[in-house]
């Protein structure tokens, strides 16, 4: 699927994570910042990657910065940029669930 | 080699330093001889000296130990002003032996490593930083981690032979008598300092407010003082303590301090005369208010409160249901002014606080204490020192001392964030397993298979869900995932030691 438009979703509260997505045309980049890096970088990195295929996004950068965030509230806040870049939050994805 | 704890320590630097591996928290009945400090002989007349450069060039040479107290913690002005004239003398490898850092002090303790001033040190913890500086193998010697208890078992033992103290006082006479309480910058009891002033060869006071002599009460005494200095000003008085301290509203913080009170209450030593100790969190004051309720409600009073004072201990003194305060030092401007006032709160010093080689140490005799962890694991060991990084971030304190009570809670959250702080292992083991007797989440406790005895009498409390800590460990995991594992290289950038002087865990330079 096409991106439409840049999105953002998720804010910078502790614990959790703030994603925004853009066009791209080198398939998925992420700019990931967070303080857990060392540990759960590849992890959050997965989970981001994982939810956009789900949407059929083979092209964007991801700028992610993480405070903490369990993978339940990245996929959340995968699927909400998603959506909002998709243009497609009036018909939310439930089956993404 | 391997210690009690499992911990891989280093061959080489073990060899090199003449240490023994941790091998149990019972210090035993060892008959040991203490050091006594040289003595330059004086009648008192001269010891006012006009700046610090001119006793800086009196006193250090090359190669000394110096050392210095944290009981104005973030607002010290001494270290910085001393180490500066240290520094611009141009003196080299001297070993840095102060009883903590506090973050203050960060940025002249990197230039001074840097410059090869300091080469050596010893100290209860570091943060921020000059622990990120060190965790990053940028000091060559190991960092040596002592808990305040066994600073003043080393200090005693001659293993830190303090060539020169410089220790800030708020007050202090042309002769050198002060102490902690009166003056613009006061924090209350020296306990830590004390040590120093007794056995360091010389003892330098650096003071901004010079009294008529004689000063007293004299918790620092004339026949111990070598040097007064006059500075402007020795500490910012706003940044010393935790201004008034409030009671979190924090409803996990609330849910563990309800039930660490539910733990004590419930516990054997919950009776009149038992004796207690807690630190400085929001929990920790939390549970001091909870526990306020309780012996009220029971009708018990408290011996003693111990350790590092909080204004609701002191308010819990002036109300009777504490009978004496032992003071090694004073986290808020509430506690400080109340060891002036109160003559049942007892300034006391590192040793009689809690060294084990002593004739018995206020710790020996603790009923109950709560403690905090970064990590706790499945063995019970607990980790204050290093962060989920691997990079150093805290201090050992009075954790290893305390923690040897009747019965010792530790405090914490199943996890914090993203980070689990019940483990499978944790990265640096600072307080053995054998110490450590009730683990408190929000969630429920975890008690010691040891404690068959606190199993009986805490096994069955309305509201306090019991796991094992494996549970436990496996509910945080659930929740955060599994952590990829820290990566260290071989180089060991400090030790960690036991109360006793064993080496109980090393800490490792972090891979980026």
């Amino acid at each position: 699927m096409e991106i439409k438009q840049t999105a953002l979703a998720g804010t910078l509260e502790s614990s959790d994570i703030q994603i925004m997505l853009s066009k791209g045309t080198d398939g998925i980049t992420i700019d990931l910042e967070s303080d857990v890096e060392k540990q759960f970088g590849d992890q959050i990195r997965k989970v981001i990657t994982d939810t956009l295929a789900e949407f059929d996004i083979d092209n964007g950068k991801v700028k992610a910065v993480d405070k903490g965030a369990l993978d339940c509230v990245i996929k959340a806040r995968t699927i909400a940029v998603a959506q909002r870049a998709l243009q497609t939050q009036d018909q939310p994805a439930w089956e993404a669930f | 080699m391997k210690n009690n704890v499992n911990r891989e320590l280093p061959d080489d630097v073990m060899a090199a330093l003449d240490y023994k591996p941790y091998e149990t928290t019972n210090i035993g009945n060892p008959d040991i001889q203490r050091v006594a400090p040289s003595v330059h002989v004086q009648t008192g007349d001269d010891k006012l000296v006009d700046s610090i450069e001119d006793v800086v060039k009196a006193t250090v040479k090359d190669g000394m130990t110096i050392s210095f107290h944290h009981h104005f913690r973030n607002g010290d002005f001494v270290f910085n002003k001393v180490m500066r004239v240290i520094i611009d003398a141009g003196i080299k490898n001297l070993t840095l032996a102060p009883s903590s850092l506090t973050g203050v002090m960060n940025d002249m303790v990197i230039e001074a490593i840097k410059a090869g001033t300091v080469t050596n040190i010893t100290s209860s913890g570091m943060r921020g930083s000059l622990g990120d500086f060190v965790s990053h193998g940028n000091l060559k010697n190991p960092v040596i981690f002592r808990s305040h208890g066994d600073r003043a078992r080393a200090i005693e033992h001659g293993d830190i032979k303090i060539d020169v103290a410089f220790l800030g006082v708020p007050n202090a006479d042309k002769l050198g008598n002060a102490n902690g309480m009166d003056g613009k910058a006061v924090f209350g009891s020296l306990g830590y300092a004390l040590m120093d002033a007794q056995y360091a060869n010389k003892v330098v006071l650096l003071t901004d407010n010079l009294m008529p002599y004689p000063n007293t009460p004299a918790s620092i005494k004339q026949t111990q003082v070598d040097y007064v200095v006059q500075v402007d000003q020795v500490g910012d008085p706003d940044k010393i303590g935790s201004g008034a301290t409030r009671f979190t509203k924090d409803p996990k913080e609330l849910k563990i301090a309800s039930t660490v009170n539910d733990v004590i209450v419930n516990s054997p030593y919950f009776k009149d005369g038992f004796s207690f100790q807690t630190g400085s969190g929001g929990a920790a004051l939390a549970v001091t208010r909870y526990l306020r309720q309780a012996m009220i409600d029971n009708k018990i009073k408290a011996s003693f409160a111990l350790g590092g004072i909080t204004k609701p201990t002191t308010d819990l003194l002036k109300e009777g249901l504490i009978d004496r305060v032992m003071d090694v030092q004073d986290f808020d401007k509430g506690a400080a002014d109340s060891m002036h006032t109160n003559p049942k709160q007892q300034e006391i010093d590192a040793s009689w606080y809690a060294d084990p080689d002593n004739k018995g140490a206020m710790v020996d005799q603790l009923d109950v204490v709560i403690l905090s962890a970064l990590e706790i694991d499945t063995k019970f060991n607990v980790n204050v020192m290093t962060g989920s990084d691997g990079v150093i971030r805290g201090a050992v304190g009075g954790h290893q001392d305390a923690a040897t009570a009747k019965l010792t809670i530790i405090s914490a959250p199943l996890v914090r964030g993203r980070i689990a702080t019940v483990v499978p292992d944790v990265t640096t083991v600072v307080t053995p397993g054998d110490s450590i007797d009730v683990l408190v989440t929000e969630y429920g406790i975890a008690i010691n298979p040891k404690r068959k005895d606190l199993q009986e009498s805490l096994g069955h409390l309305a509201g306090v869900p019991v796991y094992t800590i494996d549970e436990l460990q496996k509910m945080a995991a659930a929740k955060v995932g599994t952590p990829k594992p820290l990566e260290f290289t071989d180089r060991t950038v400090a030790l960690v030691e036991y109360r006793d002087g064993s080496v109980i865990d090393a800490i490792h330079e972090v891979k980026d």
